[in-house]
């Protein structure tokens, strides 16, 4: 049977049929689709969940295998990151059955803060890298994975990209082969990593990859496609099928095995072809380690390491090269530029009165990773500070200890956010006296990856009933003696709160009380209407970024335009109608 | 149709059915035993930004975007959208737009504004363009959810996959008791010029 599946629905069948039977993961995009679909279809097969973030996600994966299960851990790219501790130890250890980590990197950065190139951490640990092109491959590599880290005793990186795992293709269905699972076995030297264990594991590793160098010489994973020999072309993941396409009579060297790489047979194809050229999307990875092998190539020089491949920037590249012709690249006609699209918070998010007050209160915001992000672009403008997940709090508590800001500061983080990794900044402002006032905007659930369970919603992945972590007894029980509920609805409330807060000479938590619009189900409300008799025009309300609020027809005596509302998908959360000083804005009348 | 390969360009905004669009075009591509990719990215789409769904299939699919102006179609399910995208279409290629505006946040500022003339501006680089409400004409068959299997309804004359695949993947993806509209819907879009 064959079917279209998302490179990240073929990894999770892949996980299915080759025996996988633990999965943990943290949801992040372009990931968080692999723990859902193993959830929706295989639950009863493959053990699910969400942990409360990347770190603890490897570390219980790690567990499993040790325990005898082929397991997984998945994550987006910056999320290995924080499980970055277990990670370069674990490949020490080894493992017990098979175990895959997914790093799904995100070039052109279609959501996320940064596109690092995570295949260099197979490189960091000696851990070997896999790389599919495409949604067939992101299921078969999955076996070869498994098969690896047992044969091999390793980790096994499985690097997958926004393109590969958001990509469709067709897909050959396989029946699920259980794997023999043989429970824990006591190797003290090899899970116990101590300074005398561990030195002994890291010679372990050297010969390791030894042997997986060797084996990416003969692996299938690693294929040439013969054609002309004017040009060789070394290429893996999605960079692969841009550049089959744009150089249809070049010779491809494909890596499935991204590290370590197949050197001898590198060699070999370099000596065959009259000019060697390496297409691969982000850094020169396989480049630099090619050149360093002295073997003659040219690659980041046509290829930039910025942003995504495509088949156009291919072509760009061997025209730039003296390879093409300038004329296979269609010219561009000069269109009319339209006004861009930007993402808002939708209607009624709670996090839209929190900013509006934040706004009033005149306070410097430092941001987290999360939908109110968004509340850092225009009109609203009232994010400064947006660095990786949990950030928030140290920024906003190093700011006031620096001393020199006289504008009060703040933190906003969301449930799930500080869940994973909040909590431990808290503690610690805390416990060295800060005054630090933290925002959490808890709209119960994981919002911007698509509404995710997390460990204050109740429910887990796999939609069984759970103990849920009460956040505001929590920060209690961390030191934090001023812990207040406020609802974001109402922004005198929120305003009055905020000033308070951040005036008091302690540490502070402001908790928002008001749930997600989206997620777990769409909320709708009665909706608000503007009275063009009253309305000034004097933009109070579209200041507030609503993209129900929209320019009217109807102008005032300056030329201004008044404002309207859409009926259909105001949600009548009233923060326009509260600040409007015109009373212009009420709820319609049924 | 270079390289045997058809490009279909679906493109909106975030909430307008895109994604579910693309989804049938490309089981249909199945269904006729040709291979098949697609390619969007998620995430921000549900927060009114534009989505764009690359749609391509024939004997042998490698990339899953379509290269900058191969597109043999696009389908524009907002206005504005289609004058953004229209540089998109290969030459002699067409261009399918469903008029229905829906007016960006950003407008609020003063500072940008909605495109004007921009059905005059499209047909200005494309004269074959096909400009519809399909609002409208869902409205007239009673069912304003119709839109969506209109607007396919139109694509299918611009490509070449049969009809009774298409009604039978609509019919398969479309909710419980919608089979017959939706078959009346998606012919109604075939006789539109």
């Amino acid at each position: 049977m064959e079917m279209l599946l998302s490179g990240n629905q073929a990894l999770a069948r892949g996980i299915y049929e080759f025996g996988g039977e633990f999965a943990s993961a943290y949801p992040g995009t372009p990931s968080t689709e692999i723990l859902e679909t193993i959830a929706r279809f295989w639950k009863d097969d493959v053990y699910a969940e969400w942990a409360i973030n990347e770190k603890v996600a490897l570390e219980v994966a790690v567990g499993a295998s040790y325990g005898g299960a082929r397991s997984l851990a998945a994550m987006k790219h910056v999320g290995v990151n924080v499980a970055a501790d277990p990670f370069m130890t674990l490949a020490y250890t080894g493992v017990g059955a098979g175990l895959i980590l997914v790093s799904a990197d995100d070039p052109s950065l279609h959501s996320s803060q940064n596109e690092q190139d995570n295949r260099i951490y197979g490189k960091f640990a000696s851990v070997p890298v896999l790389e599919p092109s495409d949604s067939q491959e992101s299921k078969d590599f999955v076996r070869y994975a498994f098969e690896m880290s047992e044969e091999f005793d390793t980790p096994v990186l499985l690097r997958m990209t926004t393109r590969v795992s958001h990509s469709k293709g067709i897909v050959k269905i396989g029946e699920r082969k259980v794997a023999e699972n043989k429970g824990f076995e006591r190797n003290i030297e090899k899970y116990v990593m101590v300074p005398a264990h561990a030195i002994k594991r890291h010679a372990i590793v050297a010969s390791r990859l030894e042997k997986l160098k060797a084996f990416a010489e003969k692996t299938e994973l690693n294929r040439v496609e013969w054609k002309d020999r004017k040009i060789g072309i070394v290429t893996g993941s999605i960079a692969y099928q841009h550049a089959r396409e744009a150089m249809p009579e070049a010779s491809i060297l494909k890596l499935g095995l991204g590290y370590p790489l197949p050197m001898n047979k590198i060699r070999d194809f370099a000596s065959k072809v009259e000019r060697l050229f390496v297409v691969e999307e982000l850094e020169g990875f396989y480049e630099e380690m090619i050149a360093a092998a002295g073997i003659k190539v040219e690659g980041k020089k046509y290829f930039s390491n910025l942003m995504e491949l495509d088949v156009d920037r291919v072509r760009k590249g061997f025209i730039e090269a003296g390879e093409l012709d300038a004329s296979v690249i269609m010219p561009s006609i000069e269109t009319e530029p339209v006004l861009p699209r930007p993402p808002v918070l939708c209607s009624g998010c709670p996090h839209r009165g929190v900013m509006v007050a934040l706004k009033k209160a005149g306070v410097y915001t430092n941001g987290d990773i999360g939908c109110y992000t968004l509340g850092g672009l225009p009109p609203l403008s009232q994010i400064d500070s947006c660095l990786c997940m949990g950030a928030s709090i140290g920024n906003a508590f190093g700011i006031e200890k620096a001393g020199k800001t006289s504008r009060k500061t703040v933190a906003i983080i969301g449930d799930s956010t500080f869940l994973h990794s909040g909590i431990t900044a808290l503690a610690s402002v805390v416990y060295n006296r800060g005054t630090t006032t933290t925002i959490i905007a808890d709209n119960g659930i994981t919002a911007m990856t698509g509404g995710q369970q997390n460990p204050a919603t109740s429910t887990t992945l796999m939609g069984e009933k759970t103990y849920s972590i009460d956040l505001a007894e929590l920060c209690r029980a961390l030191g934090v003696q001023h812990v207040r509920k406020v609802d974001p609805y109402d922004l005198d409330e929120t305003l009055a709160a905020i000033k308070e807060e951040t005036n008091r000479d302690a540490a502070s938590v402001i908790i928002t009380t008001r749930p997600c619009m989206l997620f777990p189900k769409k909320v709708n409300g009665s909706p608000y209407e503007v009275d063009l008799g009253k309305c000034i025009a004097c933009g109070a309300c579209f200041n507030v970024g609503c993209p129900s609020i929209s320019v009217s027809e109807v102008k005032n005596e300056k030329g201004k335009p008044k404002s309207q509302i859409d009926p259909v998908t105001c949600t009548g959360c009233s923060i326009c109608a509260q600040v409007c000083p015109a009373d212009a804005i009420a709820r319609i009348e049924s | 149709m270079k390289n045997g390969t058809t490009n279909v360009l679906i493109v909106g905004v975030g909430g307008q059915g895109v994604l579910l669009a693309s989804e049938i075009l490309i089981e249909v591509a199945k269904l006729m035993g040709l291979d098949a990719k697609k390619s969007e990215v998620h995430g921000m789409s549900q927060r009114g930004g534009i989505v764009t769904s690359h749609v391509r299939f024939g004997k042998k699919v490698y990339s899953p975007l379509i290269p900058h102006r191969e597109s043999d179609v696009i389908l524009a399910f907002e206005l504005a959208e289609g004058l953004r995208w229209v540089g998109e279409l290969r030459p002699g290629g067409k261009i399918i737009v469903n008029t229905q505006k829906i007016i960006p946040t950003l407008t609020t500022t003063g500072k940008f504004f909605y495109p004007e003339k921009a059905e005059e501006k499209i047909r200005g680089y494309s004269p074959g363009a096909t400009l519809l409400d399909a609002y409208e004409i869902a409205l007239e068959l009673g069912n304003p959810r119709m839109v969506n299997t209109i607007l396919l309804g139109v694509l299918s004359k611009s490509i070449d996959l049969e009809e009774d695949k298409w009604i039978e993947v609509i019919q398969r993806m479309a909710p419980k008791g919608t089979a017959e509209i939706n078959r009346t819907a998606f012919l109604k879009g075939k006789e539109i010029d």
